[in-house]
């Protein structure tokens, strides 16, 4: 049930099309509608893809796309760049009042992940900006939510100002700011409770601590699968209140989270932050450009990018990257890049981010079995040195000790001889490759 | 036509105040949704292909998924063909017509709760982080013991900062017992000992409450199978109900949602909550459809007695309640 992504759609009318050498308008009337369905799947308000559409259609008449060779990839070229532009750019600063305490508002409907988000956005402003936060509990509605802020608080020891359920969130503020001026603390987050954008009682409470504590941000705390009503929503709190950002959470999920795109293209209001997990610390900036490959069902490659980047050791891979030229690969390196590889995180979750992994049949379904990875480092640990050097000399009594040695079978030390086998020979053909390309000689058919 | 007067025949009678708090927990849905199938009727005189495109664009704004909106729109098609309809008006009963047909379903899957004449009956809440589980679990609490049934509640949320001091505090409010243990504890030893209570005290109901979570995490998908395994070991045939909570305000991913929990947990049922703001929660419609998974309950509201058992025929009443007057001119 893995919703189809924009590559995927195009790919059918794309072979519709292909043979006729060039499209002419109504290829391009039928390559807009794939945008729009894939758009739709995604969850971007159905005004928000019109005017979209509207806009891509103009741009790909125009000529890009009609007078290219490679029309499809053209239109996902044109997409992704209009997307990114109306994301707008990277914008995850937060104000930093002149006359500190700075105070930040979190609104948002309920269970969007205000509370949560506002511990992490604490966290972020000691770690990063080494900021001296106070957590306000305004939220007097729900059951516990004082007591979730307060286990925040305690979690990252920082200060939450409460005075129970019993005095008005307005009070509540008033006195945090002032409290926080005689302890210095330079930010004042208010997490107020969940309510509903026509909830007229609510937002007027709202209101009265803004005139109040003239916030120098007011975050709108948005979840990533919100749908259609997304646009209602940020709509009905920017009138009201004046957005200064929004916060996205529950990226980490499987959603496509077209709401960022409806939210930012009716409120003007730059999305600052993402919320990625259920940890403190799990907030980053928001990207454009990958959400919008995102939204597109194009895989976050970025995010993979740079998930390795922070787990992988320069050096080491250097070291590798020598080795492998020079076809001297042995099982200490594979067993070395086994543990790097697994350092990023979950296998699932990488194998998600790869662009055209959601084409792979069943793949949503497919939990890689981190056991058997265990069962090849168990198999390799079982070799002496000499071994794990020259695999070559391994033979059948060495076989049958290594199985015993690793609790696992003979089979299985067969079948990973045989693929460190074809991996060395793939390795080398690969540099070989490489290696004519510098001189210019070889070309690929796909080229 | 027939069908809204049959409808609103009803419910009129019917004057009790389930009726009025779904019509009220409904308004803004209605206003938008019905109003706009109203402006569309009007605009159009005849149903045509532009026609069928706008109500194609209404019912993707009220969240229900593309797939189930393309064979609705096959559908009416169909139906406007062979009864040889042109006029915009007659087609909008086919159309709620059809809407019913597929909130009812004809999967035989039943919206009534399966309680159990002795023993304990056992409903385990699942659902992704945010949606009002426990919310939903407290005004569930208040419902089966104003019916005079004994009940426990399990806080098997030992995850989120404060979940386990919520439900107490639904606990007191309701007057019902909470059986926990620390934050950060085994969910699945939690229930393990809210079960035995629930035996020794004789209880009627057992709620359990578990911790949101990404249907994607493979891991805790994985300790729910484990929370629901304790149950089956414990007692035979139990969890009799899994409730699946949707927020109405999600979109398309509630589909995936709905299937990952049922292959872990397989789901019973749907509570769909914060029905009471500007979403449509269409894409029940699409589960229903595509998972065979019927809605049991709905959320309208903060209060204790916002929770309304899932009645297909009110749900449309309250998203047509305007057309109905309508038809009446």
């Amino acid at each position: 049930m893995a919703f189809e992504g924009l590559a995927d759609r195009l790919q059918g009318t794309m072979q519709k099309i292909r043979g006729k050498g060039k499209v002419n308008e109504a290829d391009v009337k039928e390559m807009m509608r794939d945008v729009r369905l894939a758009l739709l799947e995604a969850d971007v308000n159905f005004k928000v893809v019109k005017d979209f559409v509207k806009r891509v259609n103009e741009r790909a008449v125009g000529q890009e796309v009609l007078k290219s060779l490679t029309p499809g990839q053209q239109v996902i070229k044109v997409v992704k760049e209009e997307l990114t532009e109306l994301m707008g750019g990277e914008q995850s600063k937060i104000a930093a009042s002149s006359r500190p305490p700075t105070v930040i508002m979190m609104v948002g409907l309920q269970g969007a992940g205000k509370t949560t988000t506002t511990g992490k956005l604490a966290n972020l402003l000691r770690k990063k900006y080494n900021r001296k936060p106070v957590l306000v509990a305004a939220d007097i509605y729900r059951p516990a939510a004082i007591k979730q802020l307060e286990t925040l608080g305690n979690q990252l020891s920082m200060p939450v100002f409460s005075l129970g359920d019993q005095v008005s969130p307005v009070e509540i503020a008033r006195q945090a700011i002032e409290k926080a001026k005689e302890e210095h603390n330079d930010y004042v987050l208010i997490d107020t409770a969940g309510r509903l954008h026509v909830d007229e009682n609510l937002m007027g409470e709202l209101k009265n601590i803004k005139e109040l504590t003239k916030p120098d941000e007011i975050f709108l705390v948005v979840d990533a699968m919100t749908g259609q009503d997304a646009v209602n929503v940020a709509q009905s709190f920017n009138e009201q209140l004046g957005l200064t950002g929004v916060v996205l959470t529950k990226l980490d999920g499987d959603t496509r989270g077209g709401a960022a795109l409806s939210i930012r293209a009716v409120t003007d209001t730059p999305i600052k932050f993402v919320g990625m997990g259920e940890k403190l610390d799990a907030i980053e900036a928001f990207h454009p450009e990958r959400m919008a490959s995102r939204i597109l069902g194009m895989g976050d490659v970025l995010t993979l990018i740079e998930k390795a980047q922070a787990n992988v050791d320069e050096e080491k891979a250097k070291e590798l990257e020598k080795k492998m030229r020079t076809a001297t690969f042995t099982f200490d390196d594979f067993l070395d890049q086994l543990g790097q590889v697994r350092n990023m995180g979950p296998l699932d979750d990488i194998i998600k981010m790869l662009p055209g992994a959601n084409k792979i049949k069943g793949i949503d379904n497919m939990s890689i079995d981190e056991k058997q990875i265990g069962h090849v480092e168990a198999i390799i640990r079982s070799m002496n040195k000499h071994e794990k050097e020259n695999p070559e000399i391994i033979n059948a009594g060495r076989r049958k000790r290594i199985a015993k040695g690793s609790g696992t079978s003979i089979q299985e030390v067969n079948r990973l001889l045989k693929q460190f086998d074809e991996m060395k020979k793939m390795m080398k053909q690969v540099t070989n490759m490489q290696k004519g390309k510098k001189k210019g000689g070889m070309k690929f058919p796909f080229m | 036509m027939s069908f809204f007067k049959k409808l609103k025949e009803k419910f009129t009678d019917q004057s009790d105040s389930v009726s009025e708090k779904f019509k009220q927990g409904l308004t803004k849905t209605r206003d938008s949704f019905a109003g706009r199938v109203n402006d569309l009727v009007a605009r159009y005189r005849k149903v045509d292909e532009d026609f069928f495109e706008e109500l194609e664009e209404i019912l993707i704004q009220a969240d229900v998924g593309f797939g189930t909106v393309i064979e609705l729109i096959d559908e009416l098609k169909t139906e406007v063909k062979r009864r040889n309809i042109s006029d915009t008006k007659e087609v909008q009963s086919v159309i709620s017509e059809k809407l019913v047909e597929i909130y009812q379903g004809d999967d035989g899957a039943d919206s009534e709760l399966n309680i159990q004449e002795d023993g304990p009956t056992v409903i385990l809440f699942v659902g992704v982080n945010g949606v009002g589980k426990t919310t939903t679990i407290g005004k569930m609490a208040h419902k089966f013991k104003s019916e005079g049934k004994s009940v426990i509640l399990a806080a098997g949320d030992t995850f989120r900062a404060g979940a386990i001091e919520q439900l107490e505090v639904w606990g007191s409010r309701v007057g019902v017992e909470v059986i926990k243990q620390a934050e950060g504890s085994d969910p699945a030893a939690v229930m393990f000992d809210a079960i035995q209570s629930a035996k020794a005290r004789k209880a009627d109901i057992l709620i359990c409450d578990t911790a949101g979570r990404l249907q994607n995490k493979v891991n805790l998908m994985k300790e729910l199978e484990k929370v629901k395994r304790v149950i089956e070991r414990e007692i035979p045939g139990a969890p009799h109900e899994v409730l699946l909570v949707l927020d109405a305000t999600t979109g398309q991913n509630a589909l995936i949602q709905a299937k990952t929990f049922k292959e872990a947990t397989n789901v019973s049922g749907i509570v769909l909550t914060k029905l009471d703001g500007t979403a449509k929660g269409g894409i029940v419609l699409a589960i229903r459809n595509e998972l065979s998974i019927p809605v049991k309950f709905v959320g309208l509201g903060e209060q204790m007695d916002d929770l309304q058992e899932f009645d297909a025929e009110k749900y449309v009443y309250g998203l047509f309640a305007n057309l109905v007057e309508v038809e009446e001119d």
